[in-house]
């Protein structure tokens, strides 16, 4: 599956433009002495500041912290002792799991799990290597700790005097990494580097970028999306205090002035006159009617391989239970709105801010400014929350076109409406399940067909009627079920989708682990032993299964009105179980706790392993209780937070973790609690209420209908 | 035209349009940029200010209304993290994205300066006008109890 996605994207024209950069210096390490660079991880200055660099954005995840542990941990230096900065625009900083320079799907440690720790070793052999050199003594006596090389005689040399030397040896190609049970750093819970930042205003989003002489632009955007301007009317917005320019760019009308505010005051001036193009004929129900005729439609891929018949097994089975279950459409809604600041000048461009995706920005950006890629500069700063949304580059593009058109320094700012209803929005997905049970009510057959439309698609130009990996997350459970089909039927239904946290572990887990519990239900078995006996060479499945269900107290008396549901996955090579404990009343579903064990693997920093999970509960709690992004005419009727609600303080549940020890290679945390949790709950409303809600999201009105 | 008022305890004066919302003013007149615009609408708390030592929406607050007023922003809470709701931000180390963590420390700044000791029941109702889309909820809720204990013994 990793091959396949590294090959979609090496195909797009987009992530090609960053591979012929040449090492950018980090700015943090410029300011500190002559600096040198053993390699392109580790920059180390004369007067031994050490700057690690971090390939990834920080988006809240917490790789800012967990990358630099890994380089840290070999390079011998103490994680509180190190700058850190993001990673520009370059081949090396390339995530292999996904083919570019890419934060998302949940890869960043476990893309860089092998790769930095041989960085941060490379690093200290060479400074070992020139420390023998210059005292003229046997290497092996050296050792190299908390940034200094120590020989015999009280012999000492910071990283930064050794730092010149080291940087001309060749890079040692095979180095000893620490056996894991040596780690200092490693696997430790440790404090985030970004957290004092965070918490005195001065962390810097790309809203807060300032640059000399900048100008700010609010730009309009026809309210369907893919709409176009055929003309526009400025007139009353240029008589506005403040305005500079108004121009026009593909996306629609800006309008530039010397404060934020009083460019969205003028652009509330501006008249434009649409074409609005095919989109203007969608809504949320004709995008269900075409995703479900894909099932007659468009032809069957496989997901995984089939095991035995299952046709003929569901022809020979006691009882079928069928069952269909709609996953709607999402918007991303990150807490800070869409910004860039681009600084054009001379034919080369500076754009900064939030992105998770800085190679498809350059890129992007010089083939709209028509501009070769080294000359457009990419700086990352903190993000306001990515979840996907900040994988897309429309509104860098646009930010350097208007800086372009008005030759200044421009910081573009859209408003929590113009995110709102010009997102790339998570595609819905419709699922049916067909299962055939044996006398004894155990599975003996499985047929799972999911109806969806192609991210990859869209973003990266992945062939029509060819597998697109993402959409068949978390479709094959773990269960053993001696008869299994998997089906994907990939439609097109004219909505701009994007990749949304968790992707389509959301729809297909929520399909299975509602149906798992519809089967146990269909079988009169209680739903965890029911999971359970479908385990029985699947340890890493029962083991999690069993810890969420014990730390629960499943099976043990609840108070008045609660109810427990049970849900299982595997998702980013992470293993999981939860059990949420849920109370139904006239007003919908409150969730009193969620119950968490998760087996991800080695753990980098297992603060950040809670702190992600917790995250993901809240994320997935608010799309499966409160939103879905609906339509009329095209344009998308949820507009701020108050009709596309999120999880408040008042509603978080209690989250009780419990986190498996285990030597496996790492997984990914970043994602996949926010799909678990959805079928969790819903199992947990069936078994309060009696009622399946099979779409959703899980509203009062919902488990009403059902 | 003119506002003058007191930010973070330094007379200002801003000479903006006075229907300006004081959230673009602090941000962008005084480069003061730790408060955040998050919706716009007072519905997710991130411009989370204090005018006279009250919270407000920063997003609907115009400048004309604060004239002649003390306005305090996350930046006032201290420069060294040594206020205690920061002591016990960094302890449990609350911010994920922390986009919205201004905001949600100036809303449990101003809970504890009329609340020593709020019950879970208190916090969320101080808290819940102040979204974050990290849900670090869990950890506010704890730092805010640990902040408040800290003030106790001070």
């Amino acid at each position: 599956m990793t091959t396949n996605r590294r090959d979609f994207l090496k195909n797009s024209a987009l992530t090609t433009g960053g591979l012929l950069m040449g090492v950018v210096l980090p700015e943090a390490a410029q300011s500190a002495g002559t600096l040198h660079t053993p390699n392109a991880w580790v920059h180390i200055a004369d007067d031994n500041t050490i700057t690690l660099m971090c390939a990834r954005s920080e988006m809240g995840q917490g790789v800012y912290t967990a990358l630099p542990m890994l380089i840290a941990e070999e390079l011998h230096v103490s994680l509180q002792s190190v700058k850190v900065q993001i990673a520009p625009p370059q081949a090396v900083y390339v995530n292999a799991l996904l083919g570019a320079q890419i934060t998302g799907g949940s890869t960043s440690v476990r893309d860089a799990w092998e790769k930095l720790r041989v960085a941060g070793a490379q690093v200290r052999e060479m400074l070992l290597s020139a420390a023998a050199a210059e005292w003229n003594v046997d290497r092996s006596v050296l050792k190299a700790d908390s940034g200094f090389v120590t020989g015999p005689e009280g012999r000492k040399a910071s990283y930064g005097h050794l730092a010149e030397a080291a940087a001309q040896l060749p890079v040692p190609e095979n180095v000893a990494l620490k056996d894991p049970k040596d780690f200092t750093i490693v696997g430790k819970r440790t404090k985030r580097l970004d957290t004092p930042r965070k918490v005195n205003g001065s962390a810097e989003y790309g809203i807060d970028v300032k640059l000399p002489g900048m100008l700010y632009a609010s730009l309009e955007q026809c309210p369907v999306i893919g709409g176009k301007v055929i003309s526009f009317d400025a007139s009353g917005a240029w008589n506005l205090p403040g305005v500079v320019d108004v121009v026009q760019i593909n996306d629609g009308v800006a309008v530039v002035a010397t404060s934020y505010w009083q460019a969205l005051q003028a652009r509330q001036q501006v008249k434009v006159t649409w074409d609005e193009g095919p989109g203007a004929a969608l809504d949320e129900k004709v995008v269900l009617e075409k995703t479900r005729d894909a099932f007659s439609n468009v032809k069957a891929l496989p997901i995984g391989k089939p095991v035995g018949d299952a046709q003929a097994a569901l022809k020979d089975a006691a009882k079928v239970v069928s069952a269909e279950y709609i996953s709607p459409m999402q918007a991303h809604a990150p807490l800070e709105p869409m910004n860039f600041t681009a600084d054009y000048a001379d034919g080369k461009v500076t754009v900064i801010g939030s992105t998770q995706f800085q190679q498809g920005a350059q890129g992007a950006v010089a083939a709209a400014l028509g501009l070769k890629p080294e000359d457009v500069t990419v700086k990352t700063t903190f993000l306001g929350g990515g979840f996907g949304r900040r994988l897309e580059l429309d509104f860098i593009v646009q930010a350097a076109q208007i800086s372009k058109a008005v030759a200044k320094p421009v910081k573009l700012i859209w408003t929590r409406e113009d995110d709102m209803t010009h997102d790339f929005y998570r595609p819905m997905g419709v699922n049916q399940l067909t299962a055939g049970l044996d006398a004894n009510g155990k599975p003996v057959a499985l047929h799972f067909k999911v109806a969806s439309q192609s991210v990859t698609q869209r973003a990266f130009g992945l062939p029509k009627e060819t597998y697109d990996p993402f959409m068949g997350e978390a479709a094959v459970a773990g269960y053993e079920i001696a008869n299994t089909q998997h089906d994907l039927h990939i439609t097109d239904t004219g909505i701009r989708v994007g990749y949304w946290r968790a992707v389509s572990h959301n729809m297909n887990a929520f399909a299975n682990e509602s149906f798992m519990d519809e089967l146990a239900h269909a079988a009169g078995k209680d739903p965890y032993a029911y999971r359970m006996a479908l385990l029985q060479n699947k340890p890493r499945f029962a083991n999690v299964l069993k810890l969420a269900a014990e730390k629960a107290g499943w099976g043990k008396p609840l108070p008045k009105g609660h109810s427990r549901g049970i849900a299982l996955m595997e998702g980013y090579d992470s293993y999981m179980a939860q059990v949420a404990e849920v109370s139904v009343d006239g007003g919908g579903v409150k969730v009193h706790k969620v119950t968490i064990a998760a087996d991800v693997g080695h753990m980098i920093n297992p603060d950040t392993v809670e702190a992600q999970i917790q995250s993901s509960i809240a994320f997935g709690m608010s799309a499966g209780l409160k939103q879905e992004i609906t339509m009329q005419e095209g344009r998308v009727l949820q507009t701020n937070f108050a009709n596309f609600q999120v999880v408040r303080m008042n509603e978080a549940p209690k989250i009780d973790i419990v986190l498996v020890k285990s030597t496996e290679k790492p997984g990914g945390i970043g994602e996949p609690a926010t799909a678990l949790v959805v079928p969790a709950i819903a199992n947990a409303v069936f078994a309060a209420t009696g009622k399946r809600v099979r779409k959703l999201p899980l509203t009062a009105q919902a488990i009403e209908a059902a | 035209m003119g506002v003058n008022l007191q930010v973070n305890g330094k007379p200002v004066s801003l000479s903006v349009a006075p229907d300006t919302p004081l959230l673009w003013a602090v941000r962008d007149e005084l480069g003061l940029t730790g408060t955040k615009f998050g919706c716009g609408a007072g519905l997710c708390g991130a411009c989370t200010v204090h005018v006279n030592g009250k919270a407000v929406r920063a997003c609907q607050t115009v400048v004309s209304s604060v004239d002649g007023k003390k306005v305090s922003t996350v930046e006032s809470l201290s420069k060294d993290n040594s206020h205690p709701l920061q002591v016990a931000w960094v302890k449990h180390d609350v911010p994920q994205c922390g986009y919205c963590q201004s905001g949600q420390l100036m809303q449990a700044a101003a809970l504890l300066s009329t609340n020593k000791n709020p019950s879970d029941a208190e916090i969320d109702y101080a808290m819940s006008g102040n979204i974050c889309r990290c849900g670090t909820y869990p950890r506010v809720r704890a730092a805010i109890k640990d902040a408040a204990s800290m003030m106790r013994k001070a």
